[in-house]
């Protein structure tokens, strides 16, 4: 049996316990707060029997609700997949050149380009796609392989320089390197190409350098130098330069060949995100 | 001033005829425990000017929050005739004549503003209108009570069935009070579900339970706390759970007409002898009428405090009282500060209204309902966004001209399709290209009823343009003009191009 104390400086009563004289107030927790905790006790324990919650040995108690985080995502990807459905299936069977025409198909091609152009060409290209040295720029319209959508499709497909037996391949010789030509020469033949867009300082260097130039380049670059797309051999005589249209650039490209290399995004992709890429691209505004 | 103690043996009468009330003021600040239960108050119905203001009031805010989802109001085919609905759907909000989009969300904070402002100005005039009158917690809190009234009696009965012991009598009494409780909470969760999905077809789901899952937990969110809020915790919401109360006295001044006792009229209190008559003594018979009507549980005599909602009701209670002892009627009635201390040092103080506080709210409210009705003047049907290319400033192109990127995004808000066509202005020789619509010269571009479309636009400006430029930026506008009127929008924007030619 206990009495009951009361604290006489404060008039509270006490709970009992004693440590040197002292003894605690009483003062209770409200009663709502008791009961909420009561409340969620009791609620913990219908939570364990309907998810998952112990662990055991071999594994954990699965709850009779057989809830699982890992089931909820494979649901929603596959509702997402669903709701994609009918356009995937529309993007798979409608011809390339034909996708831009329809509004709901075009804009459903360039949010999954744009996204598969993010994770996987962003990296060389740039994330707006705006290229660096060596990579080129998919927002203008100077194209090595060609710039019509199906010309691209077939460049994203089987890449570029990539070993794939349908890839764009080509290579131009290594006139510095392999000694096809010397220094005086490409600084010629560089003259030249200078002058094709009028930046030719000295005029004699260009007259011999179109000699070499008509001799070594024009198989591929043309006799006006303006390339040729299906050599992915570069047009000379517009403003865009890969590897940078200053004379020193342009010698280097004459000494080493250049020849950059993409690889082939065939069986890496599927198909459907393929053509959506070739559709991203082409609409960046550069597409012929 | 004296407070007498109120706890002293109850006398049976105040006056000749006018008994006193065993009403104790259970939530006046001295009484309450911090460590002790609720004490029920049982607060009697008062006659008189202020409960029949706050029964109209009950009435006419009760009235449209029910009603007001049934009204109806005519837009054409495709939109929701329901005059006022939050149409959570189409992202559309919908109050009769007027309709915003989600992105004008700013009207709706512009009425919570001017909202704010005006319980301000009403608070600084007349202390707590709001609380008193029109606050949901006290409307619904009212009407609880007028219910248990019904089935209980007034207080002296009610106070005598908690009393006795359980029997048929008091089961059926209590049952039935809590059964209408709950009818008007599913009522009350009922209207308001019906504010945000067309009322006829969700009354018509809730019958054959197919409403949405949503619906049903709103209903059951507000049946909840209509039942907890009105009919079991009542004051307790106020006096603990309300900020209003802590942030008003910030409001309130000396010259704010209050509900105030006048204790140089009523003091020394007590109850009226016969024998002895009204010399030396003061108005206040100590009857606690003004007690027992209390909804709060306060004495109104201990002054402004706190836990008043100013309801004005012991003002009704006390004034039926002055009129049967036959005093003048005021001993309680709405006063200012200002003016009672005058009154002590005998001097008259007239009621202040216009002061620079309530001018400065009243100010404030003209400013703010002077913006939006700007605002709403200035709103047009139709919205243009032009957005520059973040990624890439600029694209040169091979033959040397340079080309921008744009996002334009057109927003009809008329209830019909409408086409538009685009054009440049301010760039000579540039050329305007739409994604998907290269091949057609000035494309119409149809932008269906109450809807968004989103366009991508390429401008170039040619090599010979180039030199007409002001790198690095050249500012122009791109124009939307409406095919059918004729009408023009134009949105300033900024061709990006480099400084030396050639340059990426």
């Amino acid at each position: 049996m206990t009495t009951k104390h009361v604290d006489h400086v404060t008039g509270v009563e006490t709970t009992g316990h004693e440590w040197d004289g002292i003894r605690e107030l009483n003062k209770p927790l409200p009663r709502w707060w008791v009961w909420t905790f009561y409340a969620t006790i009791i609620w913990s324990i219908g939570y364990w029997v309907a998810y998952p919650a112990w662990p055991t040995l071999v594994g954990y108690t699965k709850g009779v609700l057989g809830y699982s985080q890992r089931a909820t995502v494979t649901e929603e990807v596959a509702t997402a997949r669903a709701a994609q459905g009918s356009r995937r299936e529309a993007l798979a069977s409608t011809p390339l050149d034909q996708i831009k025409a329809n509004p709901d198909l075009l804009r459903f091609a360039m949010a999954g380009g744009g996204a598969a152009f993010g994770t996987n060409c962003a990296p060389c290209h740039g994330r707006s796609a705006q290229g660096f040295v060596g990579y080129p720029n998919l927002n203008d319209d100077d194209w090595l392989w060609g710039g019509k959508i199906d010309e691209i499709y077939k460049t994203i497909q089987y890449g570029v320089r990539s070993g794939h037996k349908q890839a764009q391949d080509s290579q131009m010789p290594k006139y510095g390197i392999d000694k096809l030509l010397d220094d005086k020469q490409i600084d010629d033949t560089a003259e030249y190409v200078l002058s094709l867009t009028g930046k030719a300082t000295n005029t004699a260097a260009a007259e011999r350098g179109k000699k070499i130039f008509a001799e070594q380049c024009v198989s591929c670059h043309a006799e006006d130098g303006k390339g040729k797309a299906d050599l992915g051999a570069p047009n000379l005589t517009d403003a865009i330069w890969l590897y940078g249209g200053e004379k020193p650039a342009i010698v280097e490209s004459i000494r080493t060949g250049r020849g950059g290399v993409m690889p082939a995004w065939q069986g890496r992709l599927d198909a459907v995100t393929l053509k959506a890429l070739a559709v991203y691209v082409h609409s960046l505004g550069g597409g012929r | 001033m004296t407070i007498m103690d109120t706890t002293k043996p109850i006398m049976a009468e105040a006056a000749p005829g006018v008994e006193t009330i065993d009403a104790r003021a259970v939530n006046r600040k001295a009484e309450r425990q911090l460590y002790a239960g609720r004490e029920k108050i049982y607060p009697r119905l008062a006659h008189g000017r202020f409960r029949a203001v706050k029964w109209l009031v009950m009435v006419v805010t009760l009235g449209i929050y029910y009603v007001m989802p049934w009204l109806r109001w005519h837009r054409g085919p495709s939109l929701p005739d329901q005059a006022v609905l939050f149409d959570v759907e189409r992202g559309r909000l919908f109050f009769f004549f007027f309709e915003i989009w989600p992105q004008e969300l700013y009207y709706v904070t512009g009425i919570l503003v001017l909202s704010a402002l005006g319980l301000f100005l009403v608070t600084s005039a007349a202390g707590r209108v709001w609380c008193g009158y029109t606050c949901p917690q006290t409307v619904w809190t009212d009407l609880m009570v007028a219910v248990e009234r019904f089935w209980q009696g007034d207080r002296n009965a009610r106070i005598r069935l908690d009393k006795e012991p359980w029997g048929p009598v008091k089961i059926f009494r209590k049952a039935m009070t809590h059964l209408s409780w709950l009818m008007i909470a599913v009522a009350t969760g009922g209207a308001f579900v019906f504010y945000f999905r067309d009322a006829p077809t969700l009354a018509r789901e809730f019958i054959d339970g197919s409403a949405p899952a949503i619906a049903y937990l709103f209903l059951g969110v507000f049946t909840f706390t209509t039942y907890m809020l009105g009919g079991i915790a009542r004051e307790q919401v106020c006096i603990y759970m309300c900020p209003w109360p802590r942030i008003q006295g910030a409001m309130v001044d000396r010259h704010t007409l209050l509900v105030s006792y006048r204790p140089e009229r009523g003091e020394p209190r007590g109850p009226l002898r016969k024998d002895i008559g009204w010399g030396g003594r003061g108005d206040c018979i100590d009857c606690k009428a003004c007690v027992a009507v209390c909804p709060m549980g306060i004495d109104i005599r201990d002054g402004s405090q706190l836990e008043c909602i100013q309801c004005a009701l012991c003002i009704d209670a006390c004034n039926d009282i002055m009129d049967r002892v036959e005093r003048p009627r005021g001993l309680i009635a709405y006063d200012t500060i200002a003016k009672q201390e005058a009154k002590v040092r005998g001097e008259h103080e007239p009621i202040q209204l216009v002061r620079a506080r309530t001018l400065l709210y009243a100010g404030l409210m003209l400013v703010v309902a002077a913006v939006m009705a700007f605002g709403m003047w200035s709103r047009t049907a139709l919205q243009v966004n032009v957005l520059h290319d973040r990624g890439v400033l600029f694209v040169p192109l091979s033959d040397g001209s340079v080309r921008n990127g744009y996002t334009v995004k057109i927003l009809n808000k008329q209830h019909e399709p409408r086409d538009f066509v685009l054009s440049l202005e301010g760039l000579p020789n540039a050329r305007l290209t739409i994604l998907g619509m290269e091949s057609t010269p000035q494309p119409r571009i149809t932008v269906p009823t109450d809807n968004l479309r989103e366009l991508r636009v390429f401008v170039t400006v040619p090599a010979a343009g180039l030199a007409a430029l002001r790198p690095p930026q050249t500012p122009f506008s791109i124009v939307v003009t409406d095919v059918a009127n004729g009408s023009v929008t134009r949105r300033d924007t900024l061709f990006l191009s480099a400084s030396t030619p050639g340059a990426r």
